[in-house]
């Protein structure tokens, strides 16, 4: 193989350290584009997928669309949404935006549309009875009930989006891939530098959703 | 506590599924006095369920009519007809997410009562329903069925409405437990006099809760509608008679008390063994049979003698 | 991290006109290059998730084994999954180089480390379903404890695990077009390098086909050895 078949190189893990410590404000600066870049996607993304998730869940329809929307979604690799943007908006803003929502569009959809479909239709049919209007019935009762499950599939879009958004630095994206993918101007220690500050940053926003998941999940018990 | 009932009227009402031949409901007539308990019973199949949840639009009509107080329900807007309506369901469906207290004040809430009202009528509601106040801050999930049922009942009598519909609302519970609810529900429908639907396929409960009892037979046609008694001393046919069952004399005998027999002298059962006068008819045979006796000792409630009966008196 | 190009790069600017204009899709291009590049970078993409699921397979298994009777496992080998999740695949790749250096080991660790969170989840909560009536009623016809768990509780735990295969198969796939970044292997690589070559259209819609077909025909080729592993079911389902 024609690689620079680099050798175990313990110190690389310091080198990037320093990298690190030398550089804040510029890292710094990535990270805020590539968060720029990843809540634009997510909130277009929401807004596309969560009422459509939650309707259809509340209408018992379109099974198929939400269970083919999550497969095709895991099929379609990142790399591939990243390049395809490119081809079809050109350089700028929206062929990485693009790209991103139709990442994060399948879980946020699938999710909704499971909390919503799933929640016991006896609960439903009760409040339905009580003389709750349909809006009512899906705000008042089912979202409270499915939250959790709405919440898990914006956790695993976000961790999805900031993973890519990574990626997109080759189409233009800037943020921290900028760094990644450059070793000819950072070397290697710049790399794994931004690697380790990218991961970081996944982590960070995955446990921030993670404690928005754990305030809405239920203290009251699953049963009644 | 001020209510007033309304009156039911089934016309004509029809449930037909699309692709299915024969229909759930059938031209089904029948009228239910403002106050009066009237008990929905049938196999299954029979369109029990169906005719109960057609009265709250839960399922749409196909053809006939159904009125409450003379005004069909298809003119009712619907959110408002169902906030009129108390609808109790067997598997209760109380709001998992909210507490007992924010569970019953769910209609009062949304007909817009201030807060300080909601309060005093959950409280209200949690005695008349036999709980303690401090289960409103309570979670469904921390009760017993028994309990759930209860706060289920509370929260359809919520905003007090004139027409209560409940199907099956005991059918999941335990034997002993389901008679002090049924018990507890005569008592508290004494007071109330709403008017109610109640679907059971126990004909048993049906004799037990209703004024009157509708029998349903499969394609949702009416086999009959009468009182409980006129039920068990003439069925209107092979169906229903088979359908109550080859002890409808015993169970017609549950209907009376002893108290309502005229009673022979006190001395005709010197050293008889002794009963109360409250005992159902059905219950003092069993007596007769266990005490191997020809006589009993009819006693009032303080143990004074009010007379006796003997066996025969039963058979009449 | 891009390696010097091989042959892989396109005739942009030399070929057809339509490749000389970048159509949308270039027919000759794809004929042209189908055997020196779009082929190759298919096989390698096979092989490379091949082997990480393969590898991840066992290795889930074996915790599956011992964590399927001591949950003790369960709460480490979860955050761990949990926080691996997040790393995103390329930061990984990269992390592992100044370890195992620009090599297909640097890749395979980074794809096996992904698929096993949902390979161990699947097999342990679908072992753990198996109903304990049912164990002890093939104990009691004298099943050994060995037959016992290969005849009975195997096989009703297929279907969670076929899932997981699924799903850990599928995700590979599409996570093994990053491994370009660190080797120039698989169907990531003639994206990588078309996206570098002035946005060449044709090889990235070829590309990009070849990798959501893969994932979408491996994924129907698992269902049917699912179904085919399973035949009990079916039936159950509809009636």
């Amino acid at each position: 193989m024609t690689t620079l078949a680099d050798q175990f190189q313990p110190g690389t893990f310091v080198d990037a350290l320093r990298f690190i410590v030398d550089n804040v404000g510029f890292l710094l600066h990535l990270a805020g584009e590539q968060l720029e870049l990843s809540f634009a996607a997510i909130g277009i993304a929401l807004v596309l997928a969560l009422p459509l998730g939650l309707w259809l869940g509340h209408k018992h329809r379109g099974l198929f669309l939400a269970a083919s929307v999550s497969n095709v979604g895991r099929a379609l690799p990142s790399l591939v949404l990243i390049a395809i943007g490119l081809v079809v908006f050109g350089l700028g803003f929206w062929n990485n935006t693009a790209a991103l929502v139709v990442l994060a569009v399948p879980p946020i959809l699938t999710n909704a549309y499971f909390a919503v479909d799933g929640v016991d239709p006896d609960v439903v049919e009760a409040a339905r009875g009580m003389g709750l209007s349909e809006r009512e019935v899906l705000t008042q009762v089912e979202l409270p009930l499915g939250l959790p499950l709405v919440v898990a599939g914006i956790r695993i879009a976000t961790i999805f989006v900031i993973a890519t958004a990574t990626i997109a630095s080759i189409a233009g994206g800037g943020g921290l891939g900028d760094v990644i993918v450059n070793q000819a101007s950072y070397g290697l220690a710049g790399v794994v530098g931004a690697a380790l500050c990218v991961s970081l940053l996944a982590f960070l926003a995955a446990m921030l959703l993670g404690l928005l998941h754990r305030a809405v999940s239920p203290r009251h018990g699953s049963g009644a | 506590m001020a209510t007033q009932a309304a009156e039911l009227v089934f016309d004509e009402a029809t449930k037909l599924y699309e692709g299915r031949e024969e229909a759930a409901v059938d031209r089904l007539s029948l009228a239910v006095p403002a106050g009066d308990i009237c008990v929905l019973v049938g196999p299954s199949g029979g369109g029990k369920t169906t005719a109960l949840k057609l009265v709250n639009r839960l399922i749409t009509l196909t053809s006939g009519d159904i009125r409450i107080d003379g005004t069909s329900i298809m003119e009712h807007d619907l959110t408002e007809l169902r906030r009129g309506i108390g609808y109790v369901i067997q598997q209760v469906g109380l709001f998992p997410h909210m507490t007992v207290g924010a569970n019953i004040g769910t209609v009062p809430r949304l007909l817009g009562w201030p807060k300080q009202r909601i309060a005093l009528r959950t409280e209200e509601l949690l005695e008349l329903v036999g709980l303690e106040p401090e289960d409103a801050k309570r979670y469904p999930a921390e009760l017993s069925g028994g309990q759930r049922q209860r706060v289920g009942l509370a929260r359809a009598l919520a905003a007090n409405p004139p027409l209560m519909l409940m199907d099956e609302p005991f059918g999941a519970i335990d034997p002993i437990v389901r008679m002090r609810l049924q018990d507890e529900f005569l008592r508290l429908q004494h007071e109330l006099r709403k008017t109610v639907v109640f679907v059971t396929h126990d004909i048993d409960e049906a004799i037990k809760i209703g004024d009157r009892i509708a029998i349903l037979r499969e394609g949702g046609r009416l086999a009959q509608y009468d009182t409980p008694a006129a039920i068990l001393e003439h069925p209107a046919d092979e169906f229903v008679a088979q359908f109550v069952g080859g002890d409808r004399a015993l169970k017609a005998l549950a209907l009376h008390r002893l108290s309502e027999l005229e009673l022979r002298p006190v001395a005709e059962a010197d050293g008889a063994p002794r009963v109360r006068e409250d005992t159902t008819l059905r219950d003092a045979l069993a007596r007769f049979v266990s005490e191997k006796s020809e006589v009993l000792l009819v006693v009032r409630a303080d143990g004074t003698p009010a007379g006796a009966v003997a066996r025969e008196d039963l058979l009449r | 991290m891009i390696v010097a190009a091989g042959p892989v790069i396109p005739n942009f600017g030399r070929g057809s006109p339509c490749e000389v204009n970048n159509g949308t899709f270039c027919t000759d291009w794809v004929r042209a290059h189908w055997s020196d590049t779009l082929q190759p970078a298919l096989v390698q993409h096979i092989e490379l998730a091949l082997i990480a699921v393969a590898i991840g397979f066992a290795i889930a298994f074996l915790l599956a084994l011992v964590g399927l009777r001591v949950r003790v496992l369960d709460a480490p080998i979860g955050y761990w999954a949990d926080f691996l999740y997040t790393i995103p695949s390329l930061a990984l790749f990269q992390l592992l180089v100044p370890i195992t250096g620009i090599t297909v080991l640097t890749v395979e660790i980074a794809l096996v480390s992904y698929t096993l969170l949902v390979l161990y989840r699947n097999m342990v909560e679908g072992l753990r379903a198996v109903p304990a009536e049912v164990i002890e009623s093939a104990r009691g016809a004298g099943f050994t404890r060995t037959q016992t768990f290969l005849r009975v509780e195997l096989p009703l735990a297929t279907p969670a695990i076929m899932a997981g295969v699924r799903i850990a198969t599928v995700s590979t796939i599409s996570i093994a077009t990053v491994a370009a970044f660190v080797i120039p292997k698989g169907l990531g690589y003639p994206l990588f390098i078309a996206l570098r070559e002035d946005v060449f259209k044709t090889e990235i819609f070829a590309a990009g086909a070849l990798a959501v077909a893969l994932a979408l025909t491996a994924d129907a080729l698992l269902h049917l050895l699912e179904r085919a592993l399973t035949p009990w079911t079916r039936r159950v389902r509809h009636a």
